[in-house]
Parts: structure tokens; C-alpha cells; sequence
């Protein structure tokens, strides 16, 4: 369980940074039904490379544009080309493509890069070149250890999909979720974690206790889940890092629901006594226990805005299930779902801009996102169950889990993770090694 | 007045009649509404003594039968003092996970709060919800999730 994420030394040597104006570009603000051409082209793997016989050193080059090019196929954005079509030889390319010749294969955009292992240290260099403009659009080097080539490869992904979006990329980030398996009455959960583009799966939890809703604090080491260790369903916080758990505070009930506060001080959540759950949040430094909603209903499922002024929340206080928003101290509580339905798992956005929710209206689910005032609501995906919503730390992907029925009854199901665009568009399955649900997307690792 | 009297005399005859017939329409096999009352998965404390009350959709108030229930569980309670309960309160899949939980939470301690009103010292017993996570008919159809929306009383050994 030792992953530590600072190990990784990065340095970045910003060598040249083209400003001419370049032709290509990518609007990501659209559902994109002609994504940009570009080519990705393996690495070249430098002859004087320690170990350069090993067959993981010879193949780390294609092994990293490969990781590069799934990335960029997820976003729907783009359109890696095939590289049987590829016109010049890597190192070639990479210190100055033929622009024409590249053209012809109605590639936009090239990205090339080399590869030296040299004192135990792998150092990668990638240019991404506009081919409609000529020109070199970005320069970059970096120098880790060789086992963390695939951090590398969405590290050269996020700087490229920032060059080419003008957005904040997304790629070298983790999804802390809830593994599951065996059968639905007895289903054994664990907490796990993997790269956000499936890889790298690790298990925090042996199963032995029912494990819920993990999520990430805003440096991504430690995490909020509920536990029912010794059958107490409680919040708990456990560091990524050393693994050492504890639980949150020392509430004589129920607490669940934890989100963390953008700062990463308090964890929120409900705590259910005597049959009504209300919102609390605790500082985990001064241990201080605030209450932020008093109501006979049930209040749960809060989450702040990212400047931490407000909070949106869950609440069935009008009868049923509504999503309400106050200010963060509990005052100025509002209503702002008023569709034909329920409204369940509101999150906010990291831009502050919008609000993801689950609707549930006559037997389908939704998830959706709409403003912070309730307007424009818009539903993005529909299925007979699917929920818990979680924002890319772009503000432009959610992930969430479904359900699917099979067999006499719907007794055969399995639960997956998927992922869809604010668009609307760009569907997709994560894959995971076991069934999956409650996914919570980390931010920039390298932030 | 009189007549005034009459008239609405009539009307909530009408009225009774009319919600009476909707009753028995949705009673269908061992559902009232969406409420189950059929017994397959019901378990017993002791003969006579059911383990566990059902629920309407979303929904903890207790019904006729589930009050009938309990008044029995808490007979068996006084009889045996020394024993302790927990109640479980469930919720079906047909919603979202962190709400089930508190809907389970409240449906226990609805059942919790009636065992009390019988003379029950709440000391005995303790709640906790599982939301959806612990299904007992892992069917995905109405018959099913009425038979999920339940609290069950457990000895605690």
C-alpha cells in the first residue's frame, strides 16, 4: 500500500514555447462530432539508455505514446491516427517533422518525443507540432524514475490537451471507488484506487467490514469513506500514504455522507439521531463540531461550492427528496429543484459553475447538471439505475456507477463506472478489474 | 344547514367508497398499495412473533399490520426481559445510496419509537441502517423491493 505521490521528482525544463498564432484548435464547450486528427508518434528510445536490451526499456517509448493516444481517444476530442500510416521515423520527426508529408495523411497535429534512461533516471522530452501551421506549438522535458513512465505519459497528455483546449487537462489524476464482488445480498466491498485511466488498481480495504462513498481530500492523500467497522456505520479518514485510519469524531449514531471542504480542514456530512439526519461538519484539526442544518427531515448528501461559501445538500423536507442550496454556515437555505421527479447527489462543480445531481422520475435515473440556482437543467444520460456523480477536476467529465440487470428478474446484475462529457456526448465504460461503484475523481496530481 | 349536513355526509360516503375500491384494486397477491403482506420472508422472534415490518415507498410511517407487529414484539419483549434487540432498517434499490441510509435510520427508529410506546426501555434497543446495501430478495422487481423496504428486529446474543 505504498504509493506515495511525492516521490516522484518532476522537474520540467520549459525549453521553447512557440507564441506564433496556430491554426488548430479544439472547442471542448460542444458535444465535438469531428475530432482533431493527430498523430502520436512512439518515442524514440535513445541507443545509450541503461538496459536498452530489456524488451520494457526497447518498448517504453511505444509503451508511452500508446497511453498518450488512449487518452486522447477518451476525450472524444481527438482522433489518433494509426500509426501504419506514419510517414517519418520517430527521433526524424521529432527534430523537425516533413510538415507536407504529414499533411497527407490529414493529420493536424503531431506530438513526438525521445526517451534516455541515464543514472536510473528517465528523462523525456515531447514536442506537439501544428501541422496545418508548420510550426512547434510546445516543447517540454521531464525527469522521473523509470517505473513512473506512465505518470509521465499523462502528465505529456494533460500539457497537450491544455495546449490545444486552452482547459486545464485531467489525465494524470486517480479514481478512488468502491470495488465489489460475490453476490448482491452478500456483495463484499473493498476501497480502491486506480490511474483515471484504469490502471494501477490497488485495494485499501480487505473487505471484512461494508465500505461507502470514498472521497478524496483536495491534495488526494487522504480520503473520507463510511465504514461499518463493528457494525458501526461511521465516517472515517484514512491516509492513503501510511494507511492508518480513524474515525471522524465521536457522534453517538449514524454519520455518513463525508465530503471534504475545499480547503481540506473540514470533513461535512450527516449524522442521523433518533431517526432524523442533519448536516455537521468537524474541523479535523481543532476537532470542533459545527451543527449546519436543523430540520425534522432528512438532511444529507452536502457538498460545498468551491470557494467554500456555500453548500448544496439533499433534504425531503418539502416531502420528497429536493436538492436545496445555503450558505455554508446554514443560513438562506433555497430550494432549487423544481422539476418533475427527485433530485439526489448534488455535487458541485470545481468551476463553481454547475451542479451534477442524480433524478430519479418515473422508474429511469438520470444524471445531470444544472446552475447553482437551479436553471438550466440539462440530463445527460439515462438508464434504469445509475447515481453518484463526480466531477474531472476540469469541470468538463463526469464519472458515475450503473447497474445493470440481467436474467429472470434482473437477479443477474453487475455495477460499472462510466463516464460522459457535460456535453452530453462521449460515453464511456471504465474499465475496472472487479465490478465498481461511488467513484470519486482526484485532482491534478501534479498540481 | 341540515341539508348541507347530508350533503356532505354523502360525499365522504362516496369519497370512502371511492379510495375503499382504489385500496382493493392495488391489493394485489401480497401487496396493499406498495406495501407487502405476505410473509415468505418474514422470519419469527418466537412462534407468533414476526420479525419485521414493511414499508410503503419512501416512506416510514408504519402501517396497521406493521403497528399489529410490533405490539406483539413488544409483548414477547416485556415477556423476556433480558433480551436485547437490534433493529434494521432497509430501503429498497429504487434510490439513491446516502439517502436509503437515512431512510433506513428513520424507518428503524420508527419501529424503535412504537416497541418504546409499549412499555419498551429504549435501552435495549439499538438501530442501524443498511440503506440498500443488504437486500434480502435480490430481484429487481416491485415484489422485490417491497420485500426489501423493511425493518427487522434481531436478538442480540
Amino acid at each position: 500500500m505504498n504509493f506515495k505521490l511525492i516521490v516522484f521528482i518532476l522537474t520540467i525544463y520549459i525549453f521553447k514555447i512557440s507564441s506564433s498564432f496556430s491554426l488548430i484548435e479544439v472547442d471542448i464547450t460542444r458535444g465535438n462530432l469531428d475530432p482533431l486528427p493527430i498523430a502520436i508518434s512512439p518515442l524514440h528510445v535513445d541507443l545509450k539508455s541503461e538496459n536498452i536490451n530489456d524488451i520494457k526499456v526497447k518498448k517504453l517509448g511505444e509503451n508511452i505514446s500508446s497511453v498518450i493516444e488512449k487518452n486522447f481517444k477518451s476525450t472524444g476530442l481527438f482522433n489518433p491516427l494509426k500509426k501504419e500510416a506514419f510517414v517519418q521515423k520517430p527521433d526524424i520527426a521529432h527534430l523537425k517533422p516533413r510538415f507536407e508529408d504529414w499533411r497527407l495523411i490529414k493529420a493536424q497535429g503531431l506530438v513526438t518525443g525521445k526517451l534516455l534512461i541515464k543514472d536510473s533516471k528517465l528523462k523525456v522530452e515531447f514536442r506537439l507540432w501544428d501541422l496545418t501551421a508548420s510550426k512547434e506549438m510546445l516543447a517540454l522535458a521531464f525527469t522521473t524514475t523509470p517505473n513512473n513512465w506512465r505518470r509521465v505519459a499523462h502528465i505529456i497528455s494533460d500539457k497537450i490537451y491544455e495546449r490545444l483546449t486552452g482547459e486545464n487537462g485531467y489525465f494524470d489524476t486517480r479514481i478512488i471507488y468502491v470495488s465489489e464482488t460475490g453476490p448482491k445480498d452478500q456483495r463484499v466491498k473493498r476501497l480502491a484506487i486506480m490511474d483515471q485511466d484504469g490502471a494501477n488498481t490497488k485495494y485499501l480495504t480487505l473487505g471484512n467490514e461494508l465500505v461507502l462513498t470514498p472521497r478524496f481530500n483536495p491534495t488526494n492523500q487522504m480520503v473520507t469513506y463510511l465504514s461499518y467497522f463493528r457494525n458501526l456505520p461511521r465516517v472515517y479518514l484514512l491516509d492513503i500514504e501510511t494507511g492508518t485510519q480513524e474515525v471522524v469524531g465521536n457522534f453517538p449514531g449514524m454519520t455518513f455522507a463525508p465530503r471534504f471542504s475545499p480547503d481540506g480542514k473540514k470533513i461535512i456530512m450527516s449524522f442521523a439521531k433518533d431517526g432524523n439526519s442533519d448536516i455537521f461538519t468537524m474541523d479535523l484539526e481543532t476537532r470542533i463540531v459545527e451543527r449546519i442544518t436543523e430540520h425534522s427531515s432528512i438532511d444529507t448528501s452536502p457538498s460545498f461550492s468551491p470557494d467554500g461559501k456555500y453548500i448544496c445538500f439533499n433534504s425531503d423536507r418539502s416531502g420528497l427528496q429536493q436538492i436545496y442550496v445555503m450558505r455554508s454556515d446554514g443560513s438562506n437555505v433555497k430550494r432549487i429543484t423544481f422539476g418533475d421527479g427527485i433530485y439526489g447527489t448534488p455535487v458541485w462543480s470545481p468551476r463553481g459553475d454547475l451542479i451534477a445531481f442524480t433524478k430519479v422520475r418515473k422508474g429511469r435515473f438520470y444524471i445531470g447538471v444544472m446552475r447553482a440556482d437551479g436553471t438550466g437543467e440539462r440530463l445527460l444520460t439515462e438508464n434504469f439505475y445509475q447515481e453518484a456523480p463526480s466531477w474531472s477536476p476540469n469541470g468538463r467529465v463526469l464519472v458515475f456507477y450503473r447497474e445493470t440487470k440481467s436474467g429472470e428478474g434482473g437477479k443477474g446484475f453487475s455495477a460499472k463506472l462510466w463516464s460522459i462529457d457535460i456535453t452530453g456526448y462521449n460515453e464511456r465504460k471504465i474499465s475496472t478489474e472487479t465490478d465498481a461503484s461511488d467513484p470519486s475523481w482526484s485532482s491534478l496530481l501534479s498540481n | 344547514m341540515n341539508f348541507n349536513k347530508n350533503l356532505k355526509n354523502i360525499l365522504l360516503i362516496i369519497f370512502a367508497t371511492i379510495f375503499l375500491n382504489a385500496c382493493s384494486t392495488a391489493k394485489k397477491g401480497s401487496l396493499d398499495g406498495d406495501v407487502y403482506t405476505g410473509t415468505d420472508t418474514v422470519e419469527y422472534l418466537a412462534s407468533g412473533v414476526p420479525d419485521r415490518v414493511f414499508f410503503a415507498t419512501n416512506k416510514s410511517s408504519l402501517t396497521t399490520a406493521a403497528r399489529e407487529t410490533l405490539r406483539k414484539q413488544a409483548k414477547y419483549l416485556r415477556k423476556n426481559k433480558k433480551l436485547n434487540v437490534t433493529i434494521e432498517g432497509h430501503a429498497d434499490e429504487r434510490g439513491t445510496r446516502e439517502y436509503n441510509l437515512a431512510l433506513g435510520e428513520r424507518r428503524a427508529n420508527a419501529a424503535k419509537d412504537y416497541l418504546m410506546t409499549y412499555g419498551i426501555s429504549g435501552k435495549r434497543i439499538s438501530v442501524i441502517s443498511y440503506g440498500k446495501e443488504r437486500p434480502v430478495n435480490t430481484a429487481s422487481t416491485p415484489l422485490a423491493w417491497s420485500q426489501n423496504r423493511r425493518s427487522v428486529t434481531v436478538k442480540v446474543k
